[in-house]
């Protein structure tokens, strides 16, 4: 088993409201099976054990699907590997002797909870304006009673394969939430389950992004980039074109409707 | 609908629309396509040049035939001009705020510098409108200029070569700006498509560079005596 050391500029920040700074740690034998979060337990340990604050960071399935784990090394989200969440990060990808520095998220709607650690409770609050269906609870509906032809059975599933991770807006040179936005209204978009809400839920999502702060797209594609699941920015223009649409086309409700 | 239903029941209206950056992008996307439309014109038009002082002379008063048609033109431009950098600048604005603590260390894997820098390269790109005006159309920057010899003010002047310089430069900014800027308006207005968004890219880049190397081609050919 290879092992080697490595030197980690980590940003410290106690909280939200203080200035951090970067602090220099060493790593030292780090093995090459270990994943990145643990080269940190590692660390932490280390930390404790010699009366240090241990470095705070998000995480909590560890296998790359629950979208808790994410900050920047050197420059990129989730480090070098792409399609790869920086839980499932193995250290076989680093040189023994590197300089990593690592940084939280950077965005004004993602503020620093402590250290690595950012509050991403923004993409909750787009979530809850629109990025779901109302649909009756009770008894399940029959298996294939609303047909979805599979070209948009796999595109949606692509686009729900959005963790929420947030490496999108920390990478966009703008901190645009594009990509996300745009995945979550893509994935209910293609279903026939997600028709009857499309233009509330684009509208309302996307006013709910611009209340929360998030710049704009500039098409520089570097969110797909990073996207541990590979989420592309095809979605962004489908968002786009139904934002355009809904905003032309959207009805009013009646007060009294429906009554023939 | 309940309460519980996805989103707002009335219909947006213009100032909600334009307040998304979805819908400002929009409005620089339209606009960009109209002053996009305009360079590819202007740009074969110049290549006229080529044919001697009589013919581009005629061509450039056969474009002030009609004062209506001409101001019409005028203002739909400027208009598209002026709403496109009030969109520029409030998006810097929105974006400025979106990151108030830039990255120590920042790496990008597939943003090029031209998606990066629209807003330098459409600076500069207003700093030459200004001065291309008031050099070429009022003259007010022309040390010879004579009203109605185009020939003769455009051959003049693109002998010195700072001037000739100048222009060719921007040319540059105009490529940059172009090359991303036609492939990302078919993101902004929503007509992307996995299908066809490499023959966009490519379109992009080969428009961007016809339109730039067209419009340089004059002040090549005046500088190299090709054209005098
Ligand atoms: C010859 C004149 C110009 C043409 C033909 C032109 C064309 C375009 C086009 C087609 C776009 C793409 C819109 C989109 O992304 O959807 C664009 C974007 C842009 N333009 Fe221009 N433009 C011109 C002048 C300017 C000027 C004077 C500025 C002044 C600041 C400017 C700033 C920008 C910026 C910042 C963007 C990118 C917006 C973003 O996504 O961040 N442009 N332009
Ligand atoms: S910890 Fe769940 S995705 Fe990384």
């Amino acid at each position: 088993m290879r092992t080697f050391s490595l030197t980690l500029n980590v940003w410290r920040q106690k909280s939200a409201s203080e200035p951090g700074k970067f602090v220099t740690y060493k790593a030292p034998n780090v093995s090459e099976h270990m994943s990145f979060l643990e080269m940190l337990d590692v660390v932490n340990d280390d930390l404790i054990l010699t009366g240090g604050e241990p470095i705070v960071f998000d995480h909590d399935c560890r296998e790359g699907i629950c979208g808790s784990c994410g900050f920047m090394i050197n420059g990129i989200a989730h480090g070098p590997n792409r399609a790869t969440t920086v839980c499932q990060l193995h250290m076989r990808s680093f040189k023994d002797g590197e300089e990593l520095w690592l940084e939280p998220w950077r965005s004004a709607a993602f503020p620093v909870v402590k250290d690595l650690a950012v509050d991403r409770s923004a993409f909750d609050r787009v979530i809850a304006a629109g990025g779901f269906v109302t649909a009756p609870t009770g008894s399940a509906v029959d298996g294939n009673a609303i047909l979805v032809p599979k070209p948009d059975a796999d595109l949606a599933m692509d686009a729900a394969a959005c963790i929420g991770c947030g490496a999108c807006v920390a990478s966009c040179p703008n901190g645009s939430a594009a990509l996300f936005s745009a995945a979550k209204i893509g994935h209910l978009g293609f279903l026939p389950q997600g028709q009857p809400e499309r233009d509330n839920r684009v509208l309302a999502m996307v006013e709910q992004v611009t209340l929360e702060g998030f710049g704009h797209c500039t098409s520089t594609g570097e969110c797909e980039a990073v996207c541990p699941k590979g989420i592309q920015i095809s979605y962004i223009a489908r968002m786009n074109r139904d934002y355009l649409k809904a905003s032309i086309a959207k009805r009013p409700e009646a007060s009294v409707g429906g009554s023939g | 609908m309940s309460a519980t239903s996805a989103g707002a029941a009335s219909p947006p209206t213009a100032p909600s629309f334009y307040k998304a950056t979805i819908g400002k992008k929009v409005v620089m996307a339209l606009t960009g396509t109209v002053g996009a439309g305009f360079v590819v014109v202007h740009m074969a038009g110049n290549l006229g040049v080529m044919g001697g002082a009589e013919s581009f002379n005629r061509y450039a008063a056969f474009l002030k035939t009609s004062m209506l048609v001409l101001w019409a033109a005028r203002l739909v431009l400027l208009g598209s001009v002026v709403l496109h950098i009030r969109a520029a600048l409030q998006l810097y604005a929105l974006k400025a705020a979106a990151r108030p603590v830039p990255y120590a260390k920042k790496a990008y894997r597939a943003a090029t510098p031209a998606s990066r820098f629209m807003i330098w390269s459409g600076s500069a790109l207003g700093a030459f409108l200004v001065f291309h005006i008031l050099h070429f159309t009022t003259g007010t920057l022309h040390p010879s200029f004579i009203e109605g010899n185009v020939f003769h003010n455009v051959t003049s002047e693109f002998q010195k070569p700072l001037i000739a310089g100048v222009y060719l430069v921007s040319m540059a900014f105009l490529f940059l700006h172009l090359r991303h800027g036609l492939y990302s308006l078919t993101q902004s207005l929503g007509l992307s498509h996995p299908r066809y968004v490499n023959t966009a890219k490519l379109v992009a880049n080969a428009l961007a560079f016809v339109v730039a190397a067209g419009f340089a081609s004059v002040p090549l050919a005046v500088l190299t005596a090709v054209v005098r």
